[in-house]
């Protein structure tokens, strides 16, 4: 379609990125973040937020998202331009960056699925946090497929309740991004 | 040296502080704490506006024309949802603002208060950034930082909201040192090292164009002088955005006019054919590239902006350069000069041939009428009237048809005389901007350059110009039509013209003797010259209603889904006989 605006006909690759925004926590700042995001249409596929320096009252803030080339550096600079945002990094740019996500998951039932759930668990490496006669509640803790695959597993065997915390994730080596 | 005072008693303390020497406001429940504070004080002049919409709009106005940060005082809820419209366009067009609205009390919100809205929730998508201030002891850094960070990097609108009870709330004022923000430091100088490239880009050029844009006005009248320099240094056509008309002079020969939509065809071609395209202060807007693939398809580009968003956001360029106009343009000019490259002078030259080429095609001209005044006509003359004047003329207009031939007829040859919203294009724009600049400019000449239909969106701001003696000149070019939607139905909607006539209209020279202003009309081309005459003779207030032809079309133009090289010029229908609404294909008609 030729059009006055950009052309929709260029398909270009489509990349997931996790960026680190380093922003003053001060109030509204998530919602002029996530605000950003949803008004110039661009993905949110994780967003975690946390105060990481208590003194000078800095959080930082893990998105991952995913867009063209061209869409990632829009995104980079939107956020930039932010007035309490300090720094944005990309650490997909920046090599094989380390994320967890932390995951909880509810199992009822009884007989051979409970036991298969536990087996499941053992196997996973998640934590048991919680036990009564007819359900467990498990904590795991990794990269967001393998949570992926325990979830879906998961399902088989009494499966009612899942919470995520979605991504925090970090360079690897001495270097840092914060300050 | 802190000072005990309230938090009201501090907003009028930072203002002064701050140099401030007028405000637009509106006052209400909310905010008369602040208007008390303003009554034990004269250094300060608060204007009176008839609507927020109108405060906000004569704040850029009175920001563009004079460079200072326009300060607005509006109250809660209403107050603040009505200044919304004028905060996006103070964000689209980049002007400093600092707003103060007005809340209810801190324990109050949340609850659904009487005139009680989410005024950080509704301006945080139309402000550069907002501030909701609930502890007196962050007032007077909030107010000075909300300065600082309106006026610096790309300029916008910032707002303050501050609940009533901080208003009354006693706390300890200084003047901070210095009012930076804690972290928020835009880059200003550029990059040498591309800088140094972009000069060498440039002195390889053998088909360069200079496309400037609002950022130059607003790196301040420092920054017009030395793109002026660098023009001449280099020998380069030039043309300008909308925003930017008037950082380099109309009348100067390198010239080419305006570009874009509504743009001269000598401009256009330039841009479509040049093997340079050198960006400064220009965003690249949809109204300047049309159709995108086919936007200046055999140039490397260049942009200098001070937002990196900016770069790269609409069109790829090959070299981007972060900073200031201002000072990217003296270090551009301070290097072209210790370089002092060999320029190609036979390919400049022969350049300047083909551009000369496509100026004969006179793209501006137009059949005039001795029988009906033609638009094009009016602003001419009173444009040719206003130079006779010797007076330091400044233009602002509504948005429309009108404001396109504004732009194209009347030549600016200094910045910051030229008022006009380009990026949201709001319609009301014209008089209350009119009334701040002549505020900033008492002794100038300040013109509205209006149409029937836009001049009625903000009319009420009438009694604001009678009550503080401006004499602003309203012209409006009345051809009882919204004509640029009669003129986009015509191309577009086959000539359904659903909803644009301009029915019931007032008799605008009553309307003028009503709210104690001057009326005049004119409907003779022949009459016209004495009418603009007395028009600027009178030190009142005047609405002109110029009664002109109800079916011209602003040409040339750029349909949509079109490239600058195919344009529609003036005589299109006259030469072919073909029906415009044919030239543009359908999907060209899903555009804007």
């Amino acid at each position: 379609m030729k059009t006055h605006y950009p052309d929709q006909t260029i398909v270009e690759a489509v990349n997931r990125h996790t960026l680190a925004v380093i922003v003053d926590n001060e109030p509204g700042v998530l919602a002029r973040i996530s605000g950003l995001f949803s008004g110039r249409g661009y993905n949110i596929e994780s967003l975690t937020v946390s105060e990481t320096q208590h003194e000078t009252h800095v959080s930082r803030i893990t998105i991952v998202t995913a867009g063209t080339a061209a869409v990632i550096e829009q995104i980079k600079a939107q956020l930039e331009r932010l007035v309490p945002v300090h720094r944005v990094d990309d650490l997909t740019v920046r090599g094989e960056a380390l994320e967890r996500e932390l995951c909880l998951v509810k199992v009822v039932g009884d007989g051979e699925h409970r036991v298969e759930a536990l087996r499941l668990a053992s196997a996973f490496g998640a934590r048991t946090l919680d036990a009564t006669l007819s359900s467990f509640v498990f904590e795991l803790t990794g990269a967001s497929e393998d949570i992926e695959r325990f979830v879906k597993l998961m399902a088989g065997v009494g499966l009612v309740e899942v919470a995520r915390t979605g991504i925090a994730a970090m360079t690897r080596g001495a270097g840092t991004l914060d300050g | 040296m802190s000072e005990m005072m309230t938090g009201a008693e501090m907003v009028v303390r930072a203002l002064q502080d701050q140099g401030v020497e007028h405000i637009f406001g509106y006052p209400g429940g909310a905010v008369l704490p602040i208007y008390d504070a303003l009554f034990h004080q004269d250094t300060i002049e608060h204007v009176l506006v008839r609507h927020e919409q109108g405060a906000v709009h004569a704040a850029e106005g009175y920001a563009r024309s004079s460079g200072k940060v326009g300060v607005v005082l509006v109250t809660s809820g209403p107050g603040a949802t009505n200044a919304v419209t004028g905060l996006t366009d103070a964000l689209m067009d980049s002007v400093p603002l600092v707003c103060i609205t007005g809340q209810v009390p801190t324990h109050l919100i949340g609850s659904d208060a009487f005139q009680e809205c989410d005024t950080v929730g509704i301006t945080r998508h139309c402000t550069k950034h907002n501030y909701l201030v609930k502890d007196i002891a962050d007032l007077p850094r909030i107010l000075h930082e909300a300065f600082y960070v309106a006026a610096n990097g790309r300029p916008g609108p910032v707002v303050i909201d501050l609940p009533k009870d901080i208003q009354f709330k006693s706390g300890l004022y200084a003047r901070p040192r210095d009012n930076q923000h804690k972290t928020y430091r835009p880059k200003v100088k550029g990059d040498m090292d591309k800088i140094r490239q972009a000069i060498e880009l440039m002195a390889a050029a053998k088909k360069p164009v200079f496309y400037t844009g609002g950022g130059i006005i607003n790196a301040g009248p420092h920054a017009s002088e030395l793109l002026r320099e660098l023009v001449r240094l280099t020998g380069f056509p030039v043309t300008s955005t909308l925003m930017g008309l008037g950082a380099y002079p109309a009348s100067d020969e390198q010239f080419l006019g305006m570009l874009g939509m509504h743009g001269t065809y000598e401009a256009n071609l330039a841009m479509h054919g040049c093997d340079l395209l050198i960006n400064i202060g220009a965003r690249f807007d949809d109204r300047i590239t049309g159709r995108l693939d086919a936007f200046s398809p055999h140039s490397r580009k260049i942009h200098v902006d001070i937002d990196p968003s900016s770069i790269n956001k609409n069109v790829k360029v090959d070299l981007g350069i972060i900073g200031d106009c201002g000072h990217v343009l003296e270090d551009m000019v301070r290097l072209w000069r210790s370089m002092s490259p060999t320029v190609d002078k036979d390919a400049l030259k022969s350049w300047w041939g083909q551009i000369g080429e496509w100026r004969a095609r006179k793209c501006l001209a137009f059949r005039n009428s001795d029988s009906v005044i033609k638009p094009q006509f009016a602003i001419q003359r009173l444009y040719e009237a206003s130079k006779r004047t010797g007076r330091d003329t400044f233009v602002t207009t509504e948005v429309g048809q009108h404001q396109m031939w504004a732009a194209q007829y009347f030549g600016f040859d200094a910045p910051n005389r030229w008022m006009t919203s380009g990026g949201l294009g709001t319609m009301g724009y014209g008089l209350p901007a009119a009334i701040g600049t002549q505020l900033a400019h008492r002794d100038g000449l300040v013109i509205d350059i209006a149409g029937e239909a836009s001049i009625l969106m903000n009319i009420q701001e009438m009694s604001t110009a009678v009550q503080y003696r401006l004499p602003v000149k309203i012209f409006i070019l009345n051809n009882e039509y919204m004509g640029m939607v009669r003129q986009w139905q015509e191309l577009l909607h086959g000539g359904r013209y659903s909803q644009s006539y301009s029915e019931s209209l007032p008799d605008f020279v009553k309307l003028a003797e009503a709210y104690g202003a001057v009326g005049m009309r004119c409907d003779d081309p022949a009459k016209l010259d004495g009418a603009i005459e007395e028009m600027l003779a009178v030190d009142r207030p005047v609405i002109f209603d110029c009664l002109v032809d109800k079916a011209e079309n602003c040409f040339p133009m750029i349909p949509s889904g079109k490239a600058h090289n195919e344009m529609l010029l003036n005589d299109y229908l006259g030469e072919t006989g073909t029906d415009i609404g044919s030239v543009i294909d359908e999907k060209g008609k899903m555009l804007v």
